[in-house]
Formats: structure tokens, C-alpha cells, sequence
């Protein structure tokens, strides 16, 4: 059972940790974006109306396309949210909550639009089997013949292992790379970046950007391994709300890559936490009050957080701050 | 005399404005505003070919129209049909916005970014209606007070508790409060499924005795026309708005939230404790949060569920943010809100295509407030082109 949930867990950390690491790279340019929610959700929506289209369009659909015009489609859409969002809040030095919170509303409400608009279907549910195969595909001798290990270790979709390869790739960019450094630089004080030389706007505008878009990706991954691939409405309340664990998982994960890993595998085990907690423990307890598990697990580390002032947990020292050159 | 390119102005550069009037501020917003209608007219024309003429007169029927909703034959005085209208909807839903944004503007005044309205509400509403759930036997004179105490402590308890941990340790208030929404969701949740039993949902929480409700006060006597629970609830919402003005602008606790906000140190420095406005504010602010629960519960819905706050808990702090904490300019805005969602609820329901849903309106809404606080950036900075006349004379000079 202790298998199950740690299987479960994983599962749901995946693309929880891919959100959060989108939303890591904004913030490590100094950006705070609370328009995660909302990016998740035109993400999610972009993808699998990009599957769905072509699944229903191509009488033979072939995975390599569905993978590609998914991911693509995600990407993009949700890059030009991070568009929107660097726009506003570097170019334009609007306050950077407000311009998160805005996004949200506008992403949600378009990720609900454009599928009700583009999907036109009588039932609320509607599924794109194929591409849940592609994104549930295992690796084939790995998955099966390994007992334990394989279950635990391999039975997931490719994703996960996309998500533990982009956390490794970030972790030696921001410290090993100048890319990184000079990323780094902006993020804790752009004034001296640009004073040596760096290109602030640019460095703030590609960090959100890809950072939107990575987000993007793991809304997408949520509807098509999470949901087994079916799409309702309803269901954008919750991505909505793991995009809001995202932005906590960041500061969870003291604003390093590999942390975030462990970080949503600790956020998934409490999240399935109402499922298995009653039955080891042998008591009955409320499924819904079980569920405030999560909730209160990232409380606590915060308030952890907050107690152990130490520098290099801290987050970017320009976080949240607009940044105009001409300002003393 | 040429000049070397990399001697040249950048060709647009951007200067901080002196303040600007607040006539000329209110023009550049409302033609923000007005730029961001026709831009969603002139996308719905092009997605569905519903022209803008007709986008208009929708959006206003839907929002301001004083048509009646339904078509009961009841309706016999002009009053009646005027709580029924568009136009009665709206100013009722933008009051819960309103109230909610006045909750918030204490907290953000003082640089505390509650992102935790939604939850503060929702903690009011829940233990209003505990109360109402539980003791319906009540007489209304001890009930509703009752409600109204108890909505108001387990707001300000909700907001108190970020506000500690912030004022002692510093612990990011964002997240902390956000976190503190979704816990008390799942509370509700809990008691929502408790009270429904087998039923599939809650339905309105003692429909036939009608305890806990604001119409219990005056149940049984002749009927008049200031007894509507809407009108109550407005006139609240309004007096409220008012008082929160003169406590921002003209108490000593209202300047110490200002100094709070514009730096701690100077707050410090001039004898005020952070700590105790931090936690004051919060709890005021978490406090009529609550309130605006219990009103929604003993107003409006009569039930309780975790979406009653519709979303405004965070709508709310863009209305807050925009009005620059000035309550009466709050009335606008959410009003201007309130009336884009419900004209637009009206088009997705008129026009098949646009999908019976909320979404819709969303996307409008989310429009018109990147129009808006786009054109701060037009309030607050100066483009300067380079003119080829400055820089002729910077190269003779």
C-alpha cells in the first residue's frame, strides 16, 4: 500500500515540480509571478485542444506528431502569457502582484473559453485517448522486468524523467553557467547587473518567458498523465489551485532546482495523504479535512523558513521589485 | 558634424511625470477604459460576428438594463420590479465586491499583501451559518447577533494569524494567507458534506423557518419597501465604505497604517509599533472580511459552499490596488467590474457561441484590467522620442 502512495506521490510531484521550476526561473530574475495559476491553465488547455483537434482531424494520428504539436502548442501559448506578464511588469513597471493576479483571472478564463470554443461537444467530458497513451507510455524493459524497482522507479510517463533532467540542467546553469550568473545577477540587483553591462530587459523578459512556458508544460502533463488524458471545465478549479501549490513549492524549495524535487514529493504524499493516513493509522478521519494536509505542511515550512534567517535561503534580493534605471 | 552612433540618445527613453492632476488621471483612465470595450467589441465580431453595436447594447442591458429579470407577473409596483432588474443584480454583487476591497484596504495600505480575503470571507460565512445550522430555535434578536460575532471574530482570528507570524519573524504573508484560503475551503467542505447527508447538495439552510436569515426580522408584518434584505445589505456595505475613508484619512490609527507602509524604519524611528499596527490592521481587515461572509449568508445565498466568495476574495485586491486605498473611488471600480461580468454573462448567454459560462466574462474582466493598469504606466512615466533638434544642439554644445 506504502508502494501505492509513494507511486501516487510521485506521479503528482512530476508536474508540480515542473510548475514550480517554471516559476523559479522567473523569480530568479527578480520576478514574482502570481499569474502561474491562470499560465497553467491556458497551458493545459492550449495542449490538449492541440491534441484533441488533430486526434479528431487525422484518421491515423501518429504519437511523434501528438507529442510534438502538444508540447509545442503549450509552450507557446503560455510563452506569450509570460509575454503579457514581462510586458506589463518590466516594460511598463506595473506592480508585479497585481499584474500575476490579473493573469490569473484572464488565463483562466480564457483556458475555460478557448475549450469550450474549440471543442465544441454536448457532454462536459471529453477525452483524447491517444494522447494519454503517448504520455503514459513506459519504458518498456525497465517498467516490467525490474519487480519493486520497476514500479517504483520506472513506472511512470516520460515527463517525470523530462522533469528530474530539467532540474539537474537548471541547477548547472544557475551556478555553473555566465548565462546564469549574469541571470543570478539581475535577479539580486539589477542595477549593478546593468551598470556591468548585462542587459536587464532581456534577461527579465527570456527568464518569463520560457519560465511561463515550462509552467505551460506542466498543465498540460497534469491533464493529459494526471487526468488520463479527459478534459472537463470543472477541473481547471483544481489546476488552478495546484498552480497556487506551485508558487509555494519555490520558496519551499529555497529557490534551488533539485529541492523542488523532493520539496512536491513531500507536497504529493500529503496530498494523497487522505487516502492512505485513516487506514495506517487505523482511524477514521475526514477526507476532507485530511486534505488541509498539504495546506498546513507548506504553513509550517514557511513559518520554518521564516525562523532561520539564513542568506542563502532567501530568495532573490530584488523579488517583486520593478526596476527603472533612471530611479535612485 | 556627424554624430558616432554609439554617441546617440537611445531613441526612446522614459523619465518619471510630476504628478498629474487628478481630472487628467481620471480622463487617461476612462479612455483606457473605453479603448479596452472596443477592442473586446471588435474581438467578438471577429470570433462570432456579433457586431459592436449590438455587443454594446448587451453589455448594457445585462449590467445597467432596468428591465426585470423573468417574467413573473407579480411584479406590480415599480420597486419590485427594480430589485429585479440587471441593474439591482449588479449594484448588489458589486457591494460584496466592495466590501471585501474596503476589508482589504487597511491590509494593503501597509504594504501586507493578504492574498487571503477568500478564506478571511469564507471563515465568516462558515461559522455564520454553524450557528444558523445549530441553534435555528433562536429568536431572531439573540440569533442574528449571535452570527454577526461570531463571523467577526473567525474573520479577524483568520487574519490575525499571518499577521503574527509576519510581525514577529517576517514569514512571507502572501503565501501564508493564501494557503490560509484553501485550508478553511476544505473546512467548509467538510461541514458542507456533513449537513447535505445523502442529499447531493446543501440546498438553502432552513428554508421553511427562515432563522438566521435577515428577513426573520420583520417576519410576519405588513410588507414595505425597505424591508429587502438587498437594501440592507447595501446600505451596510455603503456605510461601512464611508467610515473606512474617514479611518484611513483622518485617525491616528489610519496614519500609522501610512507611515507602516511607507517604511517600517521611519515608523519605528517615530515611536509606532510595527508590530501592533501590523496585527491591528489585520485584524480589522480579516474582521470585515468576515462580515461581508456573514451578510452574504444572511442576505444573498442563505447556504454555504467554498465557492461563495466567487473568486472577488482576489478581485478585490486589484479594486483595492487601482482605487489607490481611496474607498470612494473603490465604489467605482467594482461597480465597473460588477457590470462587465454581468454584461458579459448576458452575451454568453444570449450568444450560443460564446458558451454559457462565467468564462467569458472572466476574459473581459481580465481585459479591461490590463487596459487599465497598463495605462498607469502612461500616469507615472514620460516617453521622450529623441529629437533630432536636442541632439544637434548637445553635439554644438
Amino acid at each position: 500500500m506504502i508502494l501505492y502512495w509513494i507511486q501516487k506521490a510521485i506521479a503528482f510531484a512530476a508536474f508540480i515540480a515542473l510548475a514550480a521550476m517554471g516559476e523559479l526561473l522567473t523569480e530568479k530574475s527578480g520576478g514574482l509571478n502570481l499569474g502561474t495559476p491562470g499560465t497553467m491553465c491556458v497551458g493545459a488547455a492550449a495542449g490538449f485542444i492541440a491534441a484533441f483537434r488533430y486526434c479528431s482531424a487525422v484518421e491515423n494520428p501518429s504519437f511523434i506528431m501528438i507529442l510534438l504539436l502538444t508540447l509545442l502548442t503549450a509552450f507557446a501559448a503560455s510563452a506569450l502569457m509570460g509575454l503579457i506578464y514581462s510586458f506589463f511588469t518590466v516594460t511598463m513597471r506595473i506592480n508585479q502582484n497585481v499584474v500575476g493576479l490579473v493573469l490569473t483571472i484572464l488565463g483562466c478564463g480564457l483556458a475555460e473559453f478557448l475549450s469550450i470554443f474549440f471543442i465544441k461537444s454536448e457532454s462536459g467530458n471529453v477525452r483524447c485517448d491517444s494522447a494519454n497513451t503517448v504520455f503514459t507510455a513506459r519504458i518498456p524493459f525497465l517498467s516490467e522486468k525490474l519487480g519493486v524497482v520497476s514500479d517504483l522507479l520506472f513506472g511512470y510517463g516520460f515527463m517525470l524523467y523530462f522533469t528530474i533532467a530539467l532540474a539537474i540542467i537548471l541547477t548547472i546553469v544557475f551556478n555553473k553557467s555566465r548565462v546564469g550568473l549574469n541571470l543570478r545577477a539581475v535577479g539580486e540587483s539589477p542595477s549593478t547587473a546593468d551598470a556591468a553591462g548585462i542587459n536587464v530587459t532581456r534577461y527579465k523578459y527570456v527568464a518569463a518567458c520560457v519560465g511561463s512556458g515550462i509552467t505551460g508544460l506542466a498543465g498540460v502533463y497534469c491533464v493529459m498523465e494526471f487526468k488520463s488524458g479527459a478534459w472537463a471545465t470543472a477541473d481547471l478549479i483544481t489546476i488552478q489551485a495546484f498552480g497556487w501549490l506551485a508558487v509555494a513549492l519555490v520558496i519551499f524549495s529555497f529557490w534551488k532546482p533539485l529541492n523542488l524535487l523532493w520539496g512536491s514529493l513531500i507536497f504529493g504524499i500529503f496530498y494523497w495523504g487522505y487516502l492512505y493516513i485513516p487506514e495506517l493509522l487505523g482511524v477514521e478521519l475526514s477526507t476532507d479535512l485530511t486534505q488541509m494536509l498539504p495546506y498546513i505542511i507548506t504553513i509550517v515550512v514557511l513559518i520554518i523558513v521564516s525562523f532561520r534567517k539564513k542568506k542563502e535561503n532567501l530568495g532573490p534580493a530584488s523579488l517583486g521589485v520593478t526596476y527603472f534605471r533612471e530611479e535612485r | 558634424m556627424t554624430v558616432r552612433k554609439s554617441d546617440r540618445e537611445p531613441f526612446i527613453h522614459l523619465t518619471k511625470r510630476a504628478p498629474i492632476s487628478t481630472l487628467a488621471g481620471l480622463l487617461i483612465r476612462a479612455g483606457a477604459f473605453v479603448v479596452a470595450v472596443l477592442f473586446c467589441a471588435i474581438i467578438v465580431w471577429i470570433m462570432i460576428g456579433v457586431d459592436p453595436l449590438t455587443f454594446l447594447k448587451t453589455m448594457f442591458t445585462g449590467s445597467l438594463g432596468i428591465q426585470r429579470l423573468g417574467n413573473a407577473s407579480d411584479f406590480n409596483s415599480f420597486w419590485r420590479i427594480f430589485t429585479s432588474s440587471y441593474f439591482w443584480t449588479t449594484v448588489k454583487t458589486g457591494c460584496k465586491l466592495l466590501l471585501l476591497a474596503v476589508a482589504l484596504a487597511p491590509a494593503f495600505k501597509m504594504k501586507f499583501w493578504n492574498i487571503g480575503a477568500e478564506g478571511q470571507f469564507l471563515a465568516g460565512a462558515i461559522s455564520a451559518a454553524y450557528i444558523m445550522f445549530n441553534y435555528p430555535n433562536l429568536q431572531p434578536y439573540i440569533l442574528l447577533p449571535l452570527m454577526l460575532g461570531v463571523s467577526l471574530i473567525s474573520g479577524a482570528i483568520w487574519g490575525i494569524i499571518p499577521a503574527l507570524f509576519k510581525a514577529k519573524w517576517g514569514t512571507n504573508e502572501t503565501l501564508f494567507t493564501l494557503m490560509m484560503n484553501y485550508i478553511v475551503m476544505k473546512v467548509v467542505d467538510f461541514f458542507f458534506n456533513k449537513w447535505r447527508g445523502p442529499k447531493s447538495a446543501l440546498g438553502i439552510i432552513n428554508g421553511d423557518s427562515e432563522a438566521g436569515w435577515i428577513r426573520s426580522i420583520w417576519k410576519g408584518g405588513e410588507a414595505a419597501w425597505y424591508k429587502n434584505e438587498d437594501l440592507i445589505f447595501i446600505i451596510t456595505v455603503i456605510i461601512i465604505a464611508v467610515l473606512m475613508y474617514y479611518y484611513l484619512r483622518l485617525t491616528k490609527h489610519g496614519y500609522e497604517i501610512a507611515v507602516v507602509g511607507d517604511s517600517q524604519n521611519t515608523a519605528k524611528y517615530a515611536g509606532i509599533s510595527v508590530k501592533k499596527v501590523i496585527i491591528r490592521s489585520m485584524a480589522l481587515s480579516g474582521a470585515l472580511c468576515g462580515l461581508c461572509g456573514f451578510l452574504c449568508v444572511t442576505s444573498q445565498s442563505h447556504t454555504v459552499n467554498s465557492n461563495l466568495a466567487s473568486g472577488y476574495g482576489f478581485t478585490a485586491i486589484i479594486v483595492a490596488w487601482l482605487s489607490k486605498f481611496n474607498t470612494f473611488t473603490m465604489i467605482g471600480v467594482s461597480m465597473l467590474i460588477v457590470a462587465l461580468e454581468n454584461g458579459s454573462a448576458l452575451m454568453s448567454n444570449t450568444y450560443n457561441d460564446l458558451g454559457y459560462s462565467i468564462a467569458f466574462g472572466k476574459i473581459i474582466v481580465g481585459v479591461m484590467l490590463l487596459f487599465v493598469i497598463g495605462c498607469e504606466f502612461f500616469i507615472n512615466y514620460k516617453v521622450v522620442f529623441r529629437s533630432r533638434k536636442a541632439q544637434k544642439e548637445a553635439v554644438e554644445a
